[in-house]
């Protein structure tokens, strides 16, 4: 579904991922993990189509597009999205109505007819309930005074809404409350099926007990330099990075 | 270049949806001014003595007077000696009937998105469309005359109530106020007329739509609105006018009179051509809007939308004469490529109690000059007077220009005024997060800035908020190439 090759990406002429490949098929789980300013989030956003990135080479496929061909909303549209590190405020626009507007334009890509108001909020409803958000917080300007953790579930909330065949999710599970987490991992859980995949960013392996990953990655200076099974995750938890940047180091 | 610069750089005009002419046998005035001109015009609506000579000292005065300077706008002088002052479509014969109405006008209006037919009944809307400069058709008349609610065309209300026009006209908007007033004052073409008895809640929407279409002609139209003790209406008004590459001049005279615990709702969507994206063309838009509380407890408040014009000099004012009366302002200002806006209020407190509340959201993009000034004056008597106002701006590239010129007058120590005012640049990350939910850059420019100006467009009757929302959006379409 998702195959990058060799890709280097920088930003303000300072090069951030040096180098990065992966490969992910549909139903899979992929975690990446890695030390502070390692470049998991600049990943991420390059694979959303950040243009403030510059992609100086390598290649990005998505289900047979090439992805580095297509603007932000079009790499949506294709199914790609991404649960922001930090979700970004937008007064006078309420979720209910961004995710409206957002939804439509999904379906006109698709050429099916925009939701009528009834279908939508019967499946706002169904939504609603997989990772438990208010009706109220929906109603509120997008993120404005959200508390840390409204804003992660709230994100859940717009995956669930756009159903996309590939979910980067950036450090959700930061500012969740033990609760939260095991319900926003639930809602991802129940999202997962034999066709779409995702990639979770975290650094805790505590997700990843809700969350259970195919492949954990270790991305480290700009490269993905360790690649292990869920088990891996166990053993950066117990053993922090230290010993992967001595590997790193040496090779 | 940065997003940002880009969105400034393509934020090429839409072409203006409304942009196109018909032709209809005009019968018009030369081009130019004199008394006899206004006689003229006086003569061909068939006018009392009393108002002829009414407009002539407006006339006389505006000779005398030269054109405002203080507002922060620039452009050529307009040749009021090339101007048509007056211009009526010709119909075959005066329409007795909506039915009879010129097939092709009604089929105009209905380009615009305005039926005059009696299907407005459904919507709830009663329409005074007014064409360059006589009004085509008043739908509801018989509905509302059953209240007493009299809405009608100004020349019209000349001939029926002259009374009430002769003890109303020039009371709120002096004709010698200013040079557009004045001018407006001598040759007023038409316009609408509204009054609303004692006591009486208009139960549906009172719109005028206005559109200049001929060439070379100048709009002046008069609006006056009357709503007695106890009374409430809300009144629309919407305009549009074909692409032209000379400027017109659009020079309208506003004036609302409520009496004690009145209440009068003002919404405007304004849409005149803004001219293509070299400045080329467009309205002068330079109008008068002034309403006064005369009783205690009465209630005035403008909304506009004002998205259209080259040139736009507006400020939509209160006179708070009335003990415990209350004006609002809700203004959005969008312009683009080469547009000027210099908008505002005035609110002037002068009754004890009075309140008063100031929300201004502009939004500039392309080149264009977007300039807040409005005008808080507390008078001597005016104790424990209130207002609150908030100015926004709202950049969309670092071609533009956002100003805001408050001036606040106080004599009176026990009131109380705030001010607030913003000045923030559209978001790159703001615009990539909707791009990331599948929002093309285009349309998460129009949802963001709809977001922007929610507390104003709330306050737009439902069906004028949705045209509002579309024209925002429209008029920022083409930022993104
Ligand atoms: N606009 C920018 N200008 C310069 N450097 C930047 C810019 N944006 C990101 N960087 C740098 O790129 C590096 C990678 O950042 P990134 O956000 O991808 O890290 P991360 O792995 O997500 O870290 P964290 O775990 O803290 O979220 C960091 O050193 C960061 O400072
Ligand atoms: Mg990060």
């Amino acid at each position: 579904m998702l195959s990058i090759k060799n890709l280097h990406a920088s930003i303000e002429g300072k090069e951030i991922l040096k180098g990065i490949n992966l490969e992910v098929k549909p139903g899979e789980v992929h975690a990446i993990m890695g030390p502070n300013g390692s470049g998991k989030s600049t990943l991420a956003s390059v694979l959303a189509g950040r243009e403030d990135y510059e992609v100086s080479s390598g290649e990005i496929s998505f289900n047979g597009k090439d992805l580095l061909e297509l603007e932000a909303d079009e790499r949506a549209k294709e199914g790609v999205f991404l649960a922001f590190q930090y979700p970004i405020e937008i007064p006078g626009v309420t979720t209910t109505n961004f995710m409206k507007t957002a939804l439509n334009k999904i379906r006109e890509h698709k050429g099916l007819e925009p939701l009528d108001a009834v279908s939508f909020l019967g499946m706002m409803k169904e939504k609603m309930k997989l990772v438990e958000i208010d009706q109220a917080l929906l109603s509120r300007s997008l993120n404005e005074g959200f508390s840390g953790g409204e804003k992660k579930r709230n994100e859940i909330f717009q995956m669930a809404m756009l159903e996309p065949t590939l979910s980067i999710l950036d450090e959700t599970d930061s500012g969740l409350d033990i609760d939260a987490l095991r319900i926003v991992a639930n809602g991802v859980n129940k999202l997962k099926n034999d066709d779409n995949a995702t990639i979770v960013v975290t650094h805790y392996q505590r997700l990843l007990d809700y969350i259970v990953p195919d492949f954990v990655h270790v991305l480290f200076n700009g490269k993905i330099v360790k690649t292990g099974g869920k088990e891996l995750a166990h053993e950066l938890e117990a053993k922090g990075y230290d010993w992967i940047k001595e590997e790193a180091s040496i090779a | 270049m940065s997003k940002d610069d880009q969105i400034l750089e393509e934020f090429a005009s839409k072409e203006y949806e409304h942009g196109w002419t018909v032709d209809f046998e005009a019968d018009s005035a030369p081009p130019g001014l004199n008394e006899d001109i206004v006689r003229f015009i006086s003569a061909k609506k068939e006018e009392p003595e009393w108002l002829l000579e009414w407009r002539l000292k407006a006339y006389r005065n505006w000779r005398k007077m030269t054109e405002p300077k203080w507002a922060n706008v620039h452009y050529p002088k307009p040749d009021f000696e090339n101007i048509i002052y007056y211009s009526a479509p010709k119909p075959k014969d005066k329409p007795k009937s909506l039915d009879e109405v010129d097939p092709e006008m009604r089929k105009t209006f209905e380009r615009l998105g305005i039926s005059l037919t009696e299907q407005k009944r459904l919507t709830g809307v009663a329409v005074d469309a007014v064409m360059d400069s006589v009004s085509v058709g008043t739908t509801f008349k018989k509905q509302l005359a059953e209240l007493g609610i009299i809405f009608c065309s100004f020349s019209e209300a000349v001939k029926e109530h002259p009374e009430l026009v002769k003890k109303y006209i020039g009371s709120v908007v002096p004709s010698n106020d200013n040079f557009y007033a004045a001018l407006n004052s001598a040759v007023f073409s038409d316009g609408s007329f509204c009054y609303i008895p004692k006591g009486v809640r208009c139960p549906v929407e009172l719109s005028t739509y206005f559109r200049i279409n001929a060439a070379n002609t100048g709009q002046f139209e008069r609006t006056l609105i009357v709503a007695e003790d106890d009374s409430y209406v809300s009144y629309l008004e919407g305009c549009t006018a074909p692409m032209r590459d000379e400027n017109q001049l659009h020079a309208a005279v506003v004036e609302i009179y409520a009496a004690k615990n009145a209440e009068v709702k003002y919404s405007t969507v304004q849409n005149w051509y803004p001219g293509d994206k070299n400045g080329k063309g467009g309205i002068y838009n330079f109008v008068t809007k002034r309403g006064i509380c005369a009783g205690d407890y009465a209630k005035i408040s403008w909304t506009q939308v004002e998205t259209g014009s080259a040139v736009t000099w507006k400020y939509p004012s209160c006179i708070l004469k009335g003990d415990y009366s209350q004006g609002e302002f809700y203004s959005v200002a969008v312009t683009n490529n080469m547009q000027q806006a210099d908008t505002g209020t005035k609110m002037i407190h002068i009754g004890k109690n009075t309140k008063s509340r100031i929300v201004s959201k502009g939004v500039s993009g392309g080149k264009s000059q977007n300039s807040y000034r409005g005008l808080v004056e507390i008078h001597k008597r005016a104790e424990n007077s209130r207002n609150f106002s908030q100015c926004d701006s709202l950049l969309m590239g670092d071609k533009c220009g956002a100003h805001t010129f408050p001036y606040i007058e106080i004599k009176n120590k026990s009131s109380q005024v705030e001010h607030e005012a913003t000045t923030s640049k559209i978001g790159e990350d703001q615009i990539f997060y909707c791009q990331q939910r599948g929002i093309d850059e285009e349309s998460a420019v129009a949802l963001i800035v709809n977001g922007y100006c929610k507390e104003v467009l709330n306050n737009l009757p439902m069906e004028f908020a949705v045209e509002a929302q579309k024209l925002l959006a429209l008029t920022l379409e083409g930022s993104v190439g």
